[in-house]
């Protein structure tokens, strides 16, 4: 092969591959941020170093939050201080906590238990800490 | 140019010297200084991460939050950078057949920003990591070590745009006319392009810097949002600089690479025009991509989509660097010296390092890597397995021309197999963890999960690995440069060919070489 088709082959591979990479994301992510309409509102605060979870109904919870299984929630996360980012890593869900904004997140745990949360975001002192749980309870 | 080991000249007329050469050791001992500074930081951290729920070393996160924090300054701008520099001190001027530097004074001036800021940096011991988010570093970081990190970083960032001016000038206008440019070496070709990008990128950290230090003082509130300014502000800011920055980082050891595969292959480079090409692509297209940091913080989703297409744009330049060097040692005679052990080492982890990297760009993966050990394995095969490996392989390649000695191959060899072996350990096992979702920047972890207490403990004695290699390297450095046997000069490791650099160069004080 000559000096320069081999190397416009290769090239030509890997801009293929790259492009299967970049439609792949595309499309998951589209999927991925495609809030089911019946989603129930959870909001988080994040502050220096524990979390707080708010339900629809006003109940309250700091650092352990319980939901119900096969039921979609989605999270408005807020910041009190400065950024952190709420991660239940079991499930995939992970947005920062950004003073002054407000992100979102959604879910739909489909499995029973008890799941680590989790700041994810250099916060200061005790950011190794900022450990909490979520707990999927069944649904009577 | 052998070095004054042999004829010996007082300390400080080196130290005072202009002379590009010499400012090039200073750079040089300056930055592998800082390499062992840092390391021994690096290693208190991976002991400490070896037993979860112990104070071992670290007694509290305070100390661990600063620790880290100037562990990761000093690699990048104490080591990295002034190692880049101070080869490229030594070579530019010679690839580019000129006397000296275009502005010897401005070099050295330069260069003795670098103590200054280093001081800063250490005597300041800042908690704010080495991106420093705001708020964080402007409502909560302790002073005075973030306004000591401040000064530090911004007089830094001085001295790189004024090297890079230095640079710029010294290819593109003292250039032997009878050279033309697409024939300069590729490593100044490396030096050229990474010095036009600091001057694009840097001045934008640096108004950062100044906008952190006026919220800092309350004088502002561009990035406070209990003042009415935005965090999310000053992450783009920072990353319009510190994304291109990586390149920055990278290409001077790709430049490194690129003057010893050929000649270790016993082969001509298979393109330099290629080699120019990617350089200056990746130059450009580097530039489109920093909001990949920033999938995170909230941004729309045509926002991410734009910046993933520009990260993964600039991916084929880097794939053109690998081919060049495959082709290049295709059918090559090649000889496994110590500098080719490292060269084509660094490419394999440059290689893996580029796979990970094109898999954090693809936005519903990030938001799996994104802020855990995974990001801390990527980045980190870059900056040893492929800058850390391309300079050490370097400075081997250099170590005959400077001293005029041989290094001893076994210890090299030694060297290698544990820089090797301990990178590929340490950092492959910190993209599981990372899967496994342990956060990264965190003082301690809990026993609940057993694979992230195994999984560090794997790391921490890869990292030991690698620590050990640095002991072996820096002591063969110093003792093979007053110990070692006479290097034959026309050929130091008998594989033929002419070498245009660095024996023909003369030293500034009585002269010559003899070479
Ligand atoms: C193929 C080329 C590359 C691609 C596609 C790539 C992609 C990425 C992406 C998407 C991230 C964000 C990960 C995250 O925080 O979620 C990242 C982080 C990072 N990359 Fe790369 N990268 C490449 C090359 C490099 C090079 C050459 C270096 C350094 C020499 C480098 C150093 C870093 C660093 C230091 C971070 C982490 C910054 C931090 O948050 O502290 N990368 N890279
Ligand atoms: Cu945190
Ligand atoms: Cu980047």
């Amino acid at each position: 092969m000559g000096h320069d088709t081999a190397e416009w082959v290769f090239v030509a591979i890997v801009i293929a591959v790259l492009c299967y990479v970049g439609v792949d994301s595309w499309m998951i992510q589209k999927e991925v941020e495609d809030v089911p309409a019946d989603a129930e509102i959870i909001k988080v605060t994040g502050q220096q170093w524990y979390w707080s979870f708010e339900h629809p109904n006003g109940t309250k919870e700091v650092n352990t939050l319980h939901l119900k299984v096969n039921h979609a929630y989605k999270f408005e996360i807020y910041s009190r201080d400065v950024m952190h980012s709420f991660n239940i890593p079991d499930w995939v869900v992970f947005e920062d906590a950004v003073p002054g904004h407000t992100n979102h997140a959604w879910f739909a745990p489909n499995e029973v238990g008890t799941y680590p949360i989790q700041c994810r975001e250099y916060c200061g002192l005790l950011h190794y800490n900022m450990r909490g749980s979520l707990v999927v309870e069944p649904n009577t | 140019m052998v070095l004054e080991l042999q004829k010996p000249r007082p300390v400080w007329q080196i130290m005072f010297s202009t002379h590009h050469t010499d400012v090039g050791y200073l750079y040089l001992v300056f930055g592998i200084t800082f390499l062992f500074m840092g390391g021994v930081l690096a290693m208190i951290i991976r002991t400490h991460l070896f037993f979860p729920g112990q104070n071992v070393l670290v007694s509290d996160s305070a100390t661990f939050n600063r620790i880290f924090t100037v562990h990761g300054l000093t690699m990048l701008f104490l080591f990295a950078l002034p190692v880049a520099n101070g080869i490229g001190n030594i070579l530019v001027p010679i690839m580019v057949r000129y006397k000296d530097m275009a502005y010897p004074k401005l070099n050295a001036i330069a260069f003795w920003m670098n103590p200054v800021g280093a001081a800063l940096l250490w005597l300041g011991f800042a908690d704010t990591t080495w991106v420093s988010y705001a708020p964080y570093s402007i409502i909560r970081a302790p002073g005075p070590a973030a306004d000591m990190f401040i000064f530090g970083m911004k007089i830094l960032g001085i001295s790189s745009i004024l090297s890079s001016i230095n640079f710029v000038v010294t290819v593109l206008k003292c250039k032997h006319p009878d050279l033309p440019l697409r024939r300069v070496p590729l490593f100044a070709w490396s030096m050229l392009t990474v010095s036009l990008m600091t001057i694009v990128a840097m001045p934008t950290y640096a108004a950062a810097l100044i906008m952190m230090l006026t919220d800092r003082l309350g004088l502002s509130g561009f990035f406070n949002p209990f003042a009415g300014g935005d965090p999310i502000a000053y992450l783009h800011l920072f990353w319009f600089t510190f994304h291109p920055e990586v390149y920055i980082f990278l290409l001077p050891a790709i430049g490194m690479m690129y003057e010893i595969i050929p000649r270790f292959s016993r082969k001509p480079l298979y393109s330099q025009a290629s080699g120019v090409f990617a350089f200056v692509m990746l130059g450009i297209i580097g530039f489109a991509s920093w909001g990949h940091h920033m999938y995170s913080t909230g941004m729309d989703f045509t926002t991410k989509v734009v910046f993933m297409i520009g990260t993964l744009a600039a991916v084929p330049a880097s794939g053109m660097h690998v081919f060049n060097f495959l082709a290049t040692m295709w059918g090559g005679r090649i000889r496994f010296a110590a500098p080719m052990k490292f060269a084509v080492g660094g490419i394999a982890l440059f290689f893996s390092a580029g796979a990970g990297g094109v898999l954090n760009s693809a936005m519903p993966l990030d938001f799996i890597s994104h802020g855990t050990y995974w990001v801390v394995g990527h980045m980190h095969l870059f900056l040893i397995g492929t800058i850390g490996f391309g300079f050490v392989a370097m400075i081997y390649y250099m170590f005959p021309y400077v001293t005029g000695r041989m290094y001893n191959e076994k210890w090299a060899s030694a060297h290698f197999v544990l820089m090797f072996w301990g990178t590929v350990q340490t950092f492959f096992t910190q993209h599981l963890l990372g899967l496994e979702g342990m956060p990264r920047r965190v003082y301690d972890y809990p026993t609940d999960f057993t694979s992230w207490t195994q999984l560090n403990q794997i790391s921490t004695v890869g990292a030991w690995l690698i620590g050990a290699s640095f002991v072996i390297f820096l002591a063969s450095l110093i003792y093979y440069s007053a110990k070692g046997k006479p290097a034959n000069m026309d050929d130091p490791w008998g594989i033929g060919g002419k070498y245009y650099y660095p024996v023909s160069a003369k030293n500034p004080h009585g002269g010559h070489s003899g070479y």
